[in-house]
């Protein structure tokens, strides 16, 4: 089983790793759902995947491939487009209890660098909070902030900063069993 | 073997990342003070420095001088008997500096300046100094520290160093940097692929706190300059920020968020005995000394927006200071805490500028215009600049506002992006 769940981790991972890298090209929907595509059926194609087909359902589930959410300036609020996404990813630390995941908070780049990399600490907190009342236990649960430091988008305008203003989701490891 | 590892550390770092600061003056006071400096007399080969150079961009960058170019003058006399005042006064110069060097051997030099008033052909200074090839730039800085004494009634702040940060545009090697006050010499002293930010210079400026924000988050060390040798200070879980060192150098006042949120919390660096300071759900962060030692002054979320708040070390109570515009932050003091200097935005979606406060009026004045996302203000210990980062022509630079507002100068890197300016202290 946990053999299972760790193919799940990596398919989960290695999408959350083509999406974030696609961000920054600016589509991030349209872009998303392409890899989505290729990296399923890559993916269906293992053979200890084959076996296991209920579970394979799962990782298909679309809003799992989502591993960043957006925030409003200046705001630690979770936006209530977003809510699915969360939703998606709880189900899922739920039913894996030994998967973990870290938040890492981001901003953009008005305001000091010390209030906002208090403000990303707030935005990666707000999600684990949202995240334990659906029910994921907190020590599956890490945060860290970046705040304005390592911005996906370069350039000092709306359409920059609204990338950059962000929590990703970062699956990181198995828990060991215990 | 760790002393030759750090050797050879530091050879590298100096090999490749020389990002070097360039000075651009944008506005000076209207009612500048005309001085000229001559060329100082010297005869041998070239020396290694400039100095009547150095000390006319000194001034010139001060703001108050205006500065007669070698050029337009009819004569550069050496000594006293050379010096035909009514030539200067023809040349509508308010001042007169004069200055000669000789070598008395195994590279020292002896250096001897004279300060004039023109108008009454008077000698205001005079001082024969002894030098090094390699401090002569350290006996120009001082040239102009006294003259600007002299002629403003305020310390000169021209022989401090900044500290900075420099950056690739894509933001893969940050260095933390030192250098003259104009920008030369600079020395790279940490270097690293994880962000730095917030230096604070400890007041004897021997050591530098700073941020390092690495994988699993930020951290606080104190890295002494001479010795490169680094010392994590705190490392809790969660943030680990904003670091000051208090007047009398043993404490750090710094942002911990291990409670869960961020807090103000101050230690004692000899005693590692550590002191919670805020308590509250809001965001408290960006401490900063009063220079009694016993108030800190912090930037705040608890009304809603960042505004700047002092508490008292011994009692608690805490006041807010800010109450104009939408956000006030990273607050710094200026001429013995008359002055309050910070980051203000005076509603939202307008820019960030710098603002200053005189406390005891409670005016507020936007002291910056002309450059965009001004953050991080550092002021010099003279109390008269502010050196800022912001963004100018898309690129990262640190730029120089006086409190008052009536000067300005640019301070670019000729290469990649530089932010985060810490003025150094005073060194006797």
């Amino acid at each position: 089983m946990q053999k299972i769940a760790f193919n799940k981790l990596f398919a989960v991972s290695v999408l959350a790793l083509a999406i974030t890298g696609c961000a920054s090209d600016g589509g991030v929907t349209e872009d998303a759902a392409m890899v989505d595509e290729s990296q399923t059926q890559e993916v269906a194609q293992s053979p200890e995947m084959d076996a296991v087909n209920a579970e394979e359902a799962e990782v298909a589930n679309p809003m799992l491939d989502q591993t960043t959410i957006y925030f409003g300036y200046d705001r630690a609020e979770i936006l209530p487009e977003f809510k699915d996404v969360l939703n998606a990813h709880a189900e899922f630390l739920v039913a894996n209890p030994q998967t973990s995941i870290v938040f890492e908070g981001h901003c953009d780049e008005r305001g000091t660098i010390e209030y906002n990399l208090a403000l990303g600490e707030r935005r990666a907190n707000t999600v684990k909070s949202y995240l334990i009342v659906q029910g994921v236990s907190a020590n599956q649960l890490e945060s860290v902030s970046f705040g304005e430091e390592r911005p996906v988008s370069f350039g000092s305008d709306e359409l920059n900063w609204s990338k950059n203003r962000r929590a990703e989701i970062k699956y990181s490891s198995v828990v060991a069993n215990n | 073997m760790i002393l030759r590892y750090w050797c050879f550390l530091f050879i590298f770092i100096s090999a490749f990342a020389k990002a070097e600061l360039t000075i651009e003056i944008t506005q000076g006071i209207a009612s500048a003070i005309p001085i000229a400096v001559v060329p100082m007399k010297w005869q041998g080969k070239p020396l290694p420095e400039n100095v009547d150079e150095i000390i006319r961009s000194d001034l010139e960058r001060s703001g108050h001088f205006g500065i007669l170019s070698p050029d337009d003058m009819l004569s550069h006399p050496s000594t006293q008997e050379d010096v035909y005042f009514r030539d200067w006064r023809l040349l509508k110069q308010d001042y007169l500096v004069i200055s000669s060097i000789k070598s008395v051997g195994n590279d020292q030099y002896k250096l001897r300046y004279q300060l004039f008033d023109v108008l009454n052909e008077r000698e205001l200074l005079a001082q024969t100094l002894s030098a090094k090839g390699s401090q002569l730039r350290d006996m120009a800085h001082r040239m102009s520290d006294a003259i600007y004494e002299q002629l403003t009634g305020i310390r000169g702040a021209f022989s401090t160093k900044i500290a900075y940060v420099t950056t690739n545009r894509k933001r893969t090697r940050f260095n933390l940097a030192i250098a003259d006050s104009d920008g030369a010499r600079e020395k790279v002293i940490m270097t690293s692929k994880y962000s730095i930010f917030s230096p604070s210079w400890s007041p004897d400026g021997k050591r530098i706190a700073y941020v390092l924000l690495e994988d699993t988050g930020s951290k606080v060390y104190v890295q002494n300059i001479a010795t490169g040798k680094k010392q994590l200070v705190s490392a809790n879980k969660g943030i680990n920020s904003a670091p000051a060192f208090s007047p009398d150098g043993n404490k750090l006042a710094l942002v911990l968020s291990k409670d869960g949120n961020p807090e103000i919390y101050v230690v004692d660096l000899n005693t590692r005995h550590w002191v919670r300071v805020t308590n509250h759900y809001a965001i408290d962060t960006e401490p900063n000394w009063m220079p009694d030692g016993e108030h800190l002054l912090f930037t705040s979320g608890r009304s809603g927006n960042p505004q700047i708040y002092r508490v008292s070390l011994s009692s608690g109570y805490i006041e807010r200071i800010t109450f104009e515009g939408n956000y006030n932050a990273r607050a710094r003091l200026a001429q013995d805490g008359r002055f309050l200097v910070m980051v203000h935005q005076s509603a939202k979606g307008e820019p960030f500028h710098i603002a200053s406060m005189d406390l005891t009026r409670g005016l507020l004045q936007i002291l910056t215009s002309d450059t965009f996302l001004d953050e991080s203000p550092s002021v010099s210990p003279n109390g008269v600049m502010v050196m800022y980062a912001a963004k100018y022509n898309k690129r990262s630079i640190l730029a120089a506002v006086s409190v008052d507002g009536d000067v300005r100068f640019l301070v670019p890197s000729k290469s990649g992006d530089v932010r985060e300016p810490a003025w150094g202290p005073y060194i006797d």
